[in-house]
């Protein structure tokens, strides 16, 4: 029996219920039930193959997108199940963001990039203010507020990963889903981009996948420990750390294993 | 931004640091006014200014355990370098040594209960002064552990020998009262003990100073290390 001892009290942003996932006929994910509390980071590690990608992007609908994927079990935002028939996986995606491992800035200016996602919802008149929000919750904007109509792709990695936080922040979402955010990144990069999550907790509920386990003990309130599509261990982040349940998580965080 | 700005910037990790710095510093004070409630207790023989003094040793033991796992934590999770590496590893060790400071003075008062029922002595001046010497050694080794000031924690260390000469001093002048008048012997025993763990006190006030240089000059002190180094250098060379 796994061991989870993260509860939400009510107070979930996100919530698993026996999900699954198949691509064709092998299952990645096998039945996991998992809560999401709302203004906190939740780190999900494991060795590769584990399931931890896949189940990050069942929070988001972004394995429609995989045509061999297929999901069954229920993931419900604010008591809603998100694979419920009339739901838009669009409108999904717009209240629960993607950043992605690799920076996917659009080869625009700086500007253009943040204002993509609001002018696509319409066209809002305070779209300065938004474009100049968001970069500032991204730690952005002091370095980019003079050259805006500057190309993104002239920014640097760290800098990009950054734009694209903010291009996420701008539809205003309720979820940020990180998919290894920084493991493009150099160690200051890398830096920053903790120091944000940090920061933008405060207001978004936060996902983090990575393969750094440094990385999940320092920025993360909650840790869930993956291994070949089960949940094995789900708890505080301290207690992942110091005195794991389960010897196969202690394996795996004591370098043993994986 | 610069490296400069970047160096500035402050990191979350620094509000835990100072978080954990918070706490030591209420320990110290604590543990400071504990040994300073039981001293006043042996000075008045007052058994109920020394009970006050014992109570008070729950609240520094539970905040060195609430230090300890903050401090364990943090190693785990942030896995620190440098000053961050010191600065843990020395709050560990600091609040270890402010814990049995608070035991120290547990039984400090311990003697001062007894002290209270037992034969006056003639006035000791020369544990005043030990007294004194430690609390200030105390004092100042917690000052300079908030001001970080390597100077201060060298001149703690100093004074030690200084309170191990009362020490022995005090043991003199005991044996010499318990061999004219039998009578004193349970309040001069009760003496030679409040003392003994004055004496201790300072010991644990030097390690605090010792651990102020670490911390600030990343150099170990104790042990008188550095010629204990040469020392095996040497023995070394000699093998060859």
């Amino acid at each position: 029996m796994p061991t989870i001892r993260v509860k939400a009290d009510g107070d979930a942003a996100l919530e698993t219920r026996d999900v699954h996932v198949h691509y064709d006929d092998a299952e990645a994910i096998k039945g996991i039930t998992m809560e999401i509390p709302r203004n906190r980071v939740v780190a999900l590690i494991g060795p590769s193959g584990c399931g931890k990608s896949t189940l990050l992007r069942c929070f988001n609908r972004m394995n429609d997108l995989v045509p061999a994927a297929r999901v069954t079990g229920e993931v419900l935002f604010q008591g809603e199940n998100l694979y419920a028939d009339h739901v838009d996986p669009v409108e999904v995606r717009r209240r629960i963001g993607m950043v992605f491992q690799k920076p996917n800035p659009f080869p625009k200016s700086i500007y253009d990039n943040v204002a993509f996602g609001p002018r696509l919802y319409g066209r809002p008149k305070d779209l300065d203010d938004i474009v100049e929000r968001s970069l500032r919750q991204a730690a952005l904007w002091d370095e980019v507020k003079d050259r805006l109509g500057h190309n993104a792709l002239g920014l640097s990695g760290g800098q990009q990963q950054r734009l694209c936080i903010a291009r996420a922040l701008a539809v205003t979402p309720e979820v940020l889903l990180m998919d290894e955010p920084a493991s493009a990144l150099d160690p200051i990069a890398t830096a920053k981009i903790e120091e944000l999550i940090q920061e933008l907790v405060e207001h978004y509920t936060i996902v983090i996948v990575t393969h750094n386990m440094q990385q999940a003990a320092r920025v993360s309130h909650f840790t869930a420990y993956l291994y070949l599509g089960d949940l094995v261990e789900y708890d505080v982040t301290d207690t992942i750390f110091t005195a794991p349940n389960e010897k196969h998580t202690e394996d795996y965080v004591t370098g043993r294993f994986g | 931004m610069s490296p400069a700005d970047s160096a500035r910037a402050s990191r979350h990790f620094d509000h835990e640091l100072q978080e954990l710095r918070e706490l030591l510093l209420r320990m110290a004070t604590r543990s400071e006014e504990q040994v300073r409630d039981a001293l006043t207790a042996v000075k008045r023989r007052d058994a109920q200014a020394a009970q006050h003094s014992i109570e008070r040793d729950r609240e520094i033991d539970a905040l060195e355990l609430d230090i300890e796992e903050r401090a364990i934590n943090l190693l785990a999770r942030r896995q620190p370098m440098a000053t961050d590496l010191r600065t843990l590893v020395s709050t560990l060790k600091i609040s270890n040594d402010l814990e049995r400071v608070g035991d120290h003075a547990v039984n400090i008062a311990q003697c001062a209960r007894r002290l209270a029922e037992a034969v006056p002595l003639p006035n000791l001046s020369e544990l005043d002064r030990m007294a004194d010497v430690s609390t200030e050694m105390l004092r100042d080794a917690i000052a300079a552990f908030i001001d970080r000031d390597p100077d201060l924690a060298r001149d703690v260390c100093r004074r030690d020998d200084q309170v191990d000469r009362y020490n022995d001093s005090v043991f003199r002048v005991m044996l010499a009262e318990m061999s004219r008048n039998p009578n004193t012997i349970v309040a001069a025993v009760q003496m030679m003990l409040v003392a003994r763990n004055l004496e201790r006190i300072a010991d644990l006030a030097t390690n605090l100073g010792e651990d102020v240089i670490y911390i600030v000059e990343a150099r170990t002190v104790k042990h008188h290390a550095e010629e204990l180094r040469s020392d095996q250098e040497g023995e070394g060379e000699f093998d060859q």
